[in-house]
């Protein structure tokens, strides 16, 4: 009876709480289900293939090939199969053929030892096929008709299986891809440019963006409009902008040489995107001005939720502007900065289109990501894409330990 | 700095510096607008500058007198004496310099404010040092953001042999008329940009509507109900925020590549929300969590179960933050690039991103490429402008809170 009017809240889990745990896990299915699909499964075939030796052209799998065609006319008329393996290196087994004889055409003397005839279909078996194989199946018919019978004979297409060892799937592994990437002077050298151009990117549009966010936090006429002026670099279409950029800087009839060559300050044009050590400095610049915005955002925002009486205060005590900037708006302003560094530097360490776009990681600018893309699709080695991704995922993961170690005391999430 | 907190001093220092930002600015502007050779002179501008700044401190150059100061800026010019040098005609010479000696005149009085003649106080001096600051702040700014801007939609109206004769004369000649958006037409006519439009506004919707679908109850689940997990999982939806798309583009291409997925519409469709789901689940979890939860208890004594609340209730409650989290992810779809450009190769199926991309080849004039570029800027930029205020709020709320 004592228990029943304790104040003690009941031990294990309730009716109530495990209803509402059901209804919980109903409502995020579908969200863990499609993601998880999009996601895991990719991150998953991503490690796969990292120690696989996938090349662009394995994707399209090795399969047996046929063209048909019928020659010759009188008693030479014949038709010919012409049969190819896809690959120049894979064995197809088990390859069958099989087509219909059309009407108006028959068969006139022996046919292949591979082939047999019931019913008016033509079924070929072939046991292997080595690679590079390239044969005609040549069945001698006869047609009253020629044209007729080419017609008839090109209508009906000829069907053609085989099983062939795909390499995606198979259980053959290398550790080749990693010895690649990390072989040479080339990895560091990617992972250098990677670390300049993230933190410098993550600092010059925290810094901007801080900036920006000073000059308009005040009232005045036409700061609304202001406030979206500056977010037009974060809006705008990426390849909209970068290929704006590459016309504003070009070397030829780039703006902005002609700008400093009349002004006086170099003599002959800079080729800002294509020349050591420029390219590496001015994605770095462009990343910088593409996310002041909204690094600018946030910190408005926050500069707005500052109580006014502090400012007066200090004012009273004599602070004068810049005093009251360091040492009121700064502290105040410290969690977002840092949320905003540790965000920003795990974004801008992700980001692939701005340098593929601009420079298409040519002269020095192949941050990791890039390297994913050049080594997949430029080298056309799948597994050694896959390998800087994992690379790429370790980093991540390692940053994302940063992050909530710093996160869980600065927004207790 | 002591020696600084002096008017005689203060004065002159700062009008030589802002008049050295000014001419600048000034140049560069009529340079991109007449495409007229005009340059700074800084030695001049130096000169020029702190005599003014002690003529404003002086009070002479005040009120009235402040056309004194510009009327002398505009002869200086003129003579070639001046803070610019205008290697031009006589109109765009006078027009640059009326510019620089009217602005000029007016903001160093603005600058000086009521600055004393004598010694300053640090907070008299502060002042005006962050009054010249915000000036050449506002200067900068507007500049990085406009000059972009500027360049790529005037160049979208000129054409290329005008524009390598000289890559500066952004002057656009009116009396062509409708013949100035020449680029624009055959962009529409010849280069199928209306079907790209049409297709990336679709898919944007698409996106947007499914993108919501998922993570509306995924994201009340998570700031709302209790359940084993809870904190693991809203921990992972960041994570998931920040897997690099390149690492998993790649193995999309080859699921898409092998399942016929690749080169078509329902295959963007499919996987442009799974990239948006975890930044709108993240935004509106954070909305969800703010909602005072008074409201809802309510609804759940007056006899609503649940689902019932979330719908007659929170729904209704968050509209702007739906809202918000919508045209976000509108913007994300719109934008995107990479997925497009790696799955997309039928030009009949082309984004607008991924028709920009096939416009980058030397056979194809720089003018197209840009009209292009602003096809795809213009209605993005028009919904972030039209509803920025509104927009602001959502994503710093329910983002990132400091």
């Amino acid at each position: 009876m004592k228990a029943a009017t304790s104040p003690a809240p009941p031990k294990g889990r309730t009716q109530l709480a495990k209803r509402e745990a059901r209804l919980a896990y109903g409502l995020l299915a579908p969200t863990l289900i499609s993601v998880s699909l999009v996601v895991i499964l990719p991150l998953l075939a991503i490690f796969w293939i990292s120690v696989k030796p996938v090349g662009l052209s394995d994707l399209r799998p090795t399969a047996p090939v046929v063209r048909e065609a019928l020659r010759g006319n009188g008693a030479d008329m014949r038709i010919e199969y012409r049969l190819r393996n896809s690959s120049q290196d894979d064995v197809i087994t088990d390859v069958v053929l099989t087509d219909t004889l059309p009407e108006g055409i028959e068969i006139a003397g022996d046919l292949p030892p591979e082939c047999a005839i019931a019913e008016r279909v033509i079924t070929c078996r072939l046991e292997t096929m080595e690679g590079g194989y390239n044969e005609r199946l040549i069945i001698p018919v006869s047609a009253p008709d020629a044209d007729a019978a080419e017609d008839a004979a090109e209508g009906s297409e000829p069907e053609v299986s085989g099983t062939a060892d795909n390499i995606l799937f198979n259980t053959t592994f290398t550790t080749e891809n990693f010895t690649d990437v990390f072989d040479g002077d080339e990895f560091w050298g990617v992972l250098g440019v990677t670390l300049f151009y993230t933190l410098f990117g993550t600092i010059g549009a925290i810094v901007l963006g801080l900036l920006a966010a000073l000059l308009l936090d005040r009232q005045f006429k036409g700061q609304g409009i202001l406030r979206g002026l500056f977010l037009f670099p974060y809006v705008a279409p990426i390849i909209a902008v970068a290929f704006t950029w590459i016309i504003l800087f070009d070397p030829f009839s780039g703006s902005v040489n002609a700008l400093l060559i009349q002004m006086g300050v170099t003599e002959s044009s800079i080729n800002f995107f294509g020349q050591r050590p420029f390219a590496l400095i001015m994605v770095t610049v462009f990343a910088m001005w593409g996310y002041f915005p909204l690094c600018f955002l946030f910190i408005l925002a926050r500069m707005q939720s500052i109580p006014e009486d502090m400012y007066e205060a200090a004012q009273m005590d004599g602070a004068s502007p810049f005093q009251q900037f360091w040492f009121l708006s700064i502290p105040q302003l410290m969690g977002i900065l840092s949320v905003l560094f540790l965000l920003r530097f795990i974004w801008t360490f992700n980001k692939f289109d701005d340098i593929f776009l601009l420079t298409g990681g040519n002269a020095g600018t192949r941050t990791l990501t890039v390297n994913v893309y050049e080594q997949a699709f430029a080298i056309s080695n799948i597994g050694a894409g896959a390998a800087v991704a994992v690379v790429i995922f370790g980093c991540l993961i390692i940053f994302s330990f940063v992050f909530f170690r710093f996160l869980s005391r600065e927004e207790g999430l | 700095m002591r020696a600084f907190h002096h008017g005689l001093v203060s004065a002159p220092i700062l009008g030589a510096l802002w008049m050295v930002i000014l001419s600048t600015t000034v140049a560069v502007a009529m340079s991109f607008t007449t495409g007229e050779a005009f340059r700074p002179s800084i030695l001049l501008s130096l000169v020029w500058g702190a005599v003014l700044g002690l003529g404003v401190l002086q009070g002479l150059l005040r009120g009235p007198g402040s056309w004194i100061g510009a009327a002398a800026v505009v002869a200086a010019i003129l003579g070639g004496l001046g803070p610019m040098v205008a290697e031009a005609p006589f109109v765009p010479a006078l027009m640059g310099g009326a510019l620089l000696g009217i602005v000029f005149a007016r903001t160093m009085v603005s600058i000086i404010g009521d600055m004393p003649r004598g010694a300053l106080t640090r907070h008299e001096f502060e002042a005006a040092v962050l009054r010249f600051l915000t000036g050449s702040g506002y200067i900068f700014f507007v500049a990085i953001v406009l000059i972009p801007f500027y360049v790529m939609v005037m160049t979208s109206l000129k054409n290329q042999s005008e524009l390598i004769q000289n890559p500066l004369d952004f002057s656009i000649d009116l009396s062509l008329g409708w013949e100035l958006f020449r680029s624009y037409r055959e962009l529409l006519t010849q280069f199928n940009f209306g079907s790209y439009l049409w297709t990336s506004f679709y898919v944007s919707v698409l996106t947007v509507l499914i993108t919501l679908l998922f993570s509306i109850p995924g994201a009340y689940a998570i700031a709302r109900l209790r359940f084993n997990g809870q904190a693991i999982m809203s921990r992972s939806i960041l994570l998931i925020y920040m897997v690099p798309m390149i690492v998993l583009a790649l193995p999309i291409y080859i699921a898409f590549s092998m399942t016929g997925l690749r080169n078509t519409i329902i295959g963007i469709v499919l996987i442009y929300p799974v990239t948006t789901i975890p930044v709108a689940l993240y935004m509106l979890q954070g909305y969800f969590r703010d909602l005072p939860h008074e409201i809802e208890e309510a609804g759940l004594m007056d006899g609503l179960n649940r689902l019932q609340v979330i719908w007659k209730i929170t729904l209704p409650l968050s509209l702007p933050a739906l809202a918000s989290v919508a045209l976000y992810v509108f913007m994300i779809a719109w934008n995107e690039f990479l997925l497009a450009f790696m799955l997309l190769d039928d030009p009949s199926k082309f984004t607008l991103t991924r028709g920009i991309a096939s416009l980058n080849s030397s056979e194809i004039p720089r003018q197209h490429l840009m009209a292009g570029s602003v096809i795809a800027t213009v209605p993005i930029m028009a919904i972030f402008l039209g509803l920025e205020r509104f927009l602001t709020k959502g994503m710093t709320a329910g983002g990132v809170k400091g």
